[in-house]
């Protein structure tokens, strides 16, 4: 485990942002970090940043409780981000990958070499506020992975990013993880969340609500439904032994029971006439396993 | 290198480096020059074109008046105030001063008139003025037979020199003790103002953009909020410290350049008698006064004091206005109130000490100044010329230092809060809780 969290709870005044959260981030995972704006992901993610303390429970990072070395070998862009807009990239570079523990050749060397990775060697004496805003993330981004740190947590990474810088920040991404650095990634866009992680957790009102490997919670979560495609319309007087909760066209959406497998019911299609075109279980999007697992949390609150 | 001498090198340098601190330290010496010259110059300056005024003497009070700064005396002996102003009209002279002979001599107030087409400016007329009232003074005492030298030995010149109990007599006082210690006072009182509340601004501002640059959060991850804070506000100090050091060594190296460039290496000898009635003798003698006035300071004593209260003071402001920009961030019109508590006591503190600290050095509320530590480092060294007690500047030193500690960690308290709150209009109420969250 490169990060576990243990009974955390963080309280501001009589206002508890973090109630009891516990979670575990595998080595070498992208993990996922969702929850509605306010669930209190920034101020769990401010804990392991070592930025603020918990009130109560202990986290550890990569097996040792955190310390003041810690920082050290966690990444962090933050969601309210930004960099000194009257200084130069180079030497804003060196200032923040220092204080992040190297030295200043060891600095020099990795800015070196992320600036030729971009193509944007003929930066570092350009001032951050002469670059377009789209420029600044990249040195954002650069700032954030200099130091190789052993976790990267990006905190909406892709906001106010287009498609082309974002494309090639999730390349990197990828990268990243596959030289062995673990990520959190914290967002609210489900469609990066499916695409990208392995691992989530979804905080509600404080309180981890769901947590689990990607796929798990989609057959957790999964409703038996089962769409089949054929090449003609089944006869109208056909016994279908199971409900259609939808039809169009060639098209229908059936429904299992729990003890109801998907050979049940191509066993039934292998009677009719009409063939088979496509046959495909329907799991549920994070779209909808978040929204239902939020309304569900917010009934029984 | 430690993550807090990292930031006290950013904030020494991208300050130092800036253009505005540059021209303002380079310029500032020489901006105190052109002032000092243009004094200089206004106070030669001999008020316009000069008046030929006739006097017409109708009791024979007057002889010859010497021409004097601008104005030339005729004299208008045989001539009758007609042809007199057939003159004026005639613009063969500016004016016609008619003086009345006195009643008796008992007469202590005399009104003499001035016929002119032009109003007599206020310094020539007071000029004329005065050189009258001597001249009817000399009438009257010669019309009495006066001795002159016997009335001069009526006037005596009073000073008061202080002396001490025990019998000691190392410092011998005078009048230039009181003066220059007064003139130490208040460089120093102006200088601490100055510097705390400009420098303790500067760290403010400073706080201030970082959190809406959005950049603290990023350096958050990397250091701890206190270690930001003192960065900041060392750095900053250094920053002040550098100035102060290099508007010292510019101005003497601007008073002494600027006398070999000119070669004026004295003023010239006839500007000191007619600028005032002193004659060289007596400047020369109070020069020499107040120099070994200035030599007999304990300048040790009062370096030490200087760097002690202002470290004091500093830290002890530098911390409140870093905590206030903590608290305010994005908008910084509707933070201004928060404020208050940091400019407030600092603005009481200079304006008690040009009011009391003037008058008396030593007065109760001075000495109360001196102590209360959110006054001391602009009060205290205000009196450091002036031997006060002991116990009083060794209760001060501490009560400052004390103060000092304490502030910066209250400041570090509502800092930490305070940097990463973002879009909340923050009250004191508020920022009164936060001292108390854990973590």
């Amino acid at each position: 485990m490169i990060l576990s969290v243990q009974h955390v709870v963080k309280t501001y005044g009589t206002y508890r942002a973090v109630d009891d959260v516990s979670l575990e981030v595998p080595k070498g995972t992208v993990f996922g970090m969702l929850g509605p704006n306010g669930a209190g992901k920034t101020s769990l993610i401010r804990m392991i940043t070592t930025i603020t303390a918990p009130d109560e429970g202990k986290i550890y990072l990569d097996g040792e409780l955190l310390n003041s070395r810690s920082p050290e070998k966690i990444g962090y862009m933050p969601e309210e981000r930004g960099l000194y807009k009257k200084m130069k990239v180079g030497e804003q570079l060196l200032y923040l990958a220092q204080l992040k523990g190297l030295t200043e050749k060891q600095a020099k060397d990795a800015i070196d070499y992320w600036l030729n990775r971009f193509e944007i060697t003929d930066w570092w004496e350009k001032k951050v506020e002469d670059l377009s805003k789209g420029m600044q993330q990249k040195i954002q981004f650069i700032a954030t992975i200099l130091h190789r740190p052993r976790l990267l947590i990006l905190d909406e990474p892709f906001t106010g990013l287009d498609p082309i810088n974002t494309n090639l920040i999730k390349d990197e991404i990828r990268l990243l993880n596959e030289s062995g650095i673990s990520i959190i990634f914290s967002t609210h866009r489900m469609e990066q969340v499916e695409e990208m992680c392995n691992h989530i957790v979804l905080i509600n009102k404080g309180k981890n609500v769901l947590y689990g490997d990607v796929q798990t919670i989609k057959k957790q979560y999964k409703k038996n439904l089962y769409e089949v495609e054929t090449d003609g319309v089944l006869p109208d007087g056909a016994q279908v032994p199971f409900p259609v909760v939808k039809h169009e066209k060639n098209t229908y959406t059936f429904q299992l029971d729990r003890e109801e497998t998907s050979s049940d019911l191509l066993r039934f299609f292998l009677q009719q006439p009409a063939r088979v075109v496509r046959f495909q279980e329907i799991l549920p999007s994070f779209n909808e396993i978040f929204i239902q697992r939020v309304a569900e949390t917010e009934t029984t609150a | 290198m430690s993550k807090l001498s990292l930031i006290i090198k950013r904030e020494y340098l991208t300050r130092v480096r800036k253009k505005s601190f540059i021209i303002g330290t380079l310029l500032a010496p020489v901006g105190l020059l052109v002032y000092m010259l243009v004094i200089v110059g206004l106070s030669a300056y001999q008020g316009g074109d000069e008046v030929r005024v006739a006097i017409l003497d109708e009791a024979g009070m007057i002889n010859q008046i010497p021409d004097e700064r601008g104005v030339r005396f005729i004299p208008a002996a045989n001539k009758n105030l007609d042809q007199l102003k057939q003159e004026v009209m005639e613009r063969k002279i500016d004016g016609v001063l008619r003086v009345p002979p006195l009643a008796n001599f008992k007469q202590t107030d005399h009104t003499v008139y001035y016929y002119s087409e032009d109003k007599l400016a206020p310094e020539k007329s007071e000029l004329i003025e005065r050189r009258l009232a001597t001249k009817i003074r000399d009438f009257k005492m010669d019309s009495l037979r006066l001795d002159v030298e016997q009335l001069k030995l009526l006037d005596s010149e009073v000073s008061i020199d202080p002396e001490s109990l025990t019998g000691e007599d190392k410092d011998d006082q005078s009048k230039y003790t009181v003066g220059v210690g007064l003139a130490i006072g208040g460089i120093m009182t102006f200088l601490l103002f100055f510097m705390v509340l400009m420098y303790g601004q500067m760290v403010m501002r400073s706080v201030m953009e970082e959190k809406t640059n959005r950049i603290v959060e990023v350096i958050m991850s990397s250091v701890r909020p206190f270690d930001l804070m003192m960065g900041k506000i060392v750095g900053a100090g250094l920053v002040g410290l550098t100035q102060v050091v290099a508007w010292v060594v510019l101005s003497g190296a601007v008073s002494f350049l600027v006398p070999m460039i000119f070669g004026l290496d004295s003023p010239p000898p006839g500007a000191m008698e007619s600028a005032g009635q002193a004659d060289p003798e007596m400047v020369q003698d109070m020069i020499t006064r107040i120099m070994s006035e200035l030599s007999k300071q304990n300048w040790l004593l009062i370096t030490t004091s200087f760097i002690i209260f202002f470290l004091g003071g500093y830290f002890i402001y530098a911390s409140m206005f870093a905590a206030v920009g903590s608290a305010m961030g994005d908008d910084s019109g509707e933070g201004q109130a928060l404020t208050l508590p940091a400019t407030l006591p600092l603005i009481l503190a200079f304006y008690i000490v040009s009011m009391a600290g003037w008058r008396n050095p030593d007065s109760g509320l001075m000495v109360f100044a001196s102590i209360f530590p959110l006054f001391s480092p602009i009060a205290m060294p205000f009196r450091m010329a002036f031997n006060p007690p002991w116990y009083e500047v060794a209760l001060s030193i501490v009560l400052v230092l004390a103060t000092a500690v304490l502030f910066v960690w209250l400041a570090g308290r509502i800092y930490r809060v305070g940097i990463l709150m973002y879009g909340k209009k923050v009250t004191f109420r508020e920022i009164g809780k936060w001292l108390f969250y854990k973590g």
